[in-house]
């Protein structure tokens, strides 16, 4: 078969201290979004476990499916936790949730987890959609813009691109910054007209470098005018899959003139992190009342 | 907090801005919208406030545009009803 260069990997985690056994209480969040799905295990709001994979055609598998591979190796079972909740594009789906969030508030709460808690604004870049938001230093969201009508400045984007170009989707960032001059950015935003834009350079002789590094400067442009229209202030961090992405992260913080703060964990699952912190506040109310 | 429902396209950007910290969860500015965009939801915080339905986030250019006439606009009827002053148009 040949080589899909679009695919990203798919791997879960678990902290080698085994901090679930002298855990109180246990709880998870699910992630379901349109391209990835996360799944979180917290253990009285410390992370301890965590899967990433790709969303199916069937959701209510897929929320499943990544439950079950965060605990895999811990030995633990769905029932030992106390409270569950679903977000995401597909949060409805996660047949298990006691209760759903919009991912808005949870990558909020999940990027004050995982960049401290003077992160004010938060652009979370994910798989079919991307959101500007400003939260407090609770993470509670105080602004949120989001941009979900095309798939323009999305990881979705990035993978036509990867396959286009046949470039592995996680060597795009360094590979674009392979050029003698920074290339003029492809004008269009939509993806199927920027992939035609991009052949049309390739045939034009531009090597793929500068195809990709005229991509990615387009994507950073676009996210930079949500932003803009939100206002940013800083610590400013990235969640979602295109944070991984050093080819659109390098020329959004030339462009806002801002650094993007570093994560603690991968910052693909900061919305199931979100989820599961969502998940310790309402379990701990409900043991109170 | 400042929700901004709406979209930004080729033609302009089209976003209703909710302040949620000011809505009283009255429910006049749905009643008021001829189009019935507006909705009132329980939000991630358990506050009661008003906000676009998911229906018409992706096209309120069109779902808004019999209550922005070219001439002579009148003050739009979500926002005539809104005491509070909570609704913000930025077209």
């Amino acid at each position: 078969m040949a080589q899909e260069f679009w695919r990203w990997k798919e791997y879960n985690w678990r902290d080698p201290e085994e901090s679930w056994n002298k855990a109180k209480m246990l709880t998870a969040g699910v992630d379901v979004g349109s391209v990835s799905t996360q799944a979180a295990v917290m253990a009285d709001g410390q992370l301890c476990a965590f899967a990433s994979m790709r969303t199916g055609s069937d959701s209510p598998d897929s929320a499943r499916k990544a439950m079950d591979w965060a605990l895999r190796e811990t030995g633990l079972t769905l029932d030992r936790i106390r409270y569950v909740i679903g977000t995401g594009y597909g949060r409805v789906n996660v047949p298990f949730a006691h209760r759903t969030i919009t991912e808005i508030a949870c990558h909020a709460r999940g990027a004050n987890f995982m960049y401290g808690p003077n992160v004010r604004t938060v652009l979370d870049m994910g798989g079919q959609d991307c959101k500007a938001i400003r939260c407090d230093e609770k993470g509670k969201v105080s602004a949120f813009l989001m941009n979900d009508k095309c798939a323009a400045g999305t990881g979705r984007g990035m993978e036509v691109f990867a396959d286009l170009l046949s470039v592995p989707l996680e060597q795009i960032g360094d590979l674009s910054y392979e050029v003698d001059q920074e290339p003029q950015p492809v004008s269009s935003t939509c993806v199927v007209f920027a992939k035609t834009e991009a052949v049309g350079l390739l045939r034009k002789g531009w090597p793929k470098n500068n195809v990709l590094a005229a991509y990615c400067s387009a994507m950073a442009h676009r996210v930079y005018t949500l932003l803009e229209r939100l206002g940013v202030e800083g610590d400013f961090g990235i969640t979602g899959g295109i944070a991984k992405n050093s080819g659109v992260v390098k020329r959004l913080e030339k462009e806002l003139n801002l650094k993007a703060l570093t994560p603690r964990y991968d910052p693909q699952i900061a919305g199931a992190v979100g989820a599961a912190l969502f998940a310790h506040t309402l379990a701990q109310k409900e043991a109170t009342a | 907090m400042i929700a901004n429902y709406g979209y930004k396209d080729g033609s302009g950007e089209y976003y209703i801005s909710m302040n949620t910290d000011k809505c009283d969860g009255c429910g006049d500015c749905v009643t008021a919208c001829p189009a019935g965009v507006l909705e009132m939801i329980v939000n991630d915080y358990d506050e009661k406030v008003a906000a676009v339905t998911d229906a018409h986030r992706k096209k309120i250019k069109y779902s808004c545009a019999p209550c922005k006439p070219v001439q002579g606009r009148p003050v739009l009827p979500c926002i005539a009803a809104c005491q509070p002053q909570v609704i913000q148009h930025s077209w």
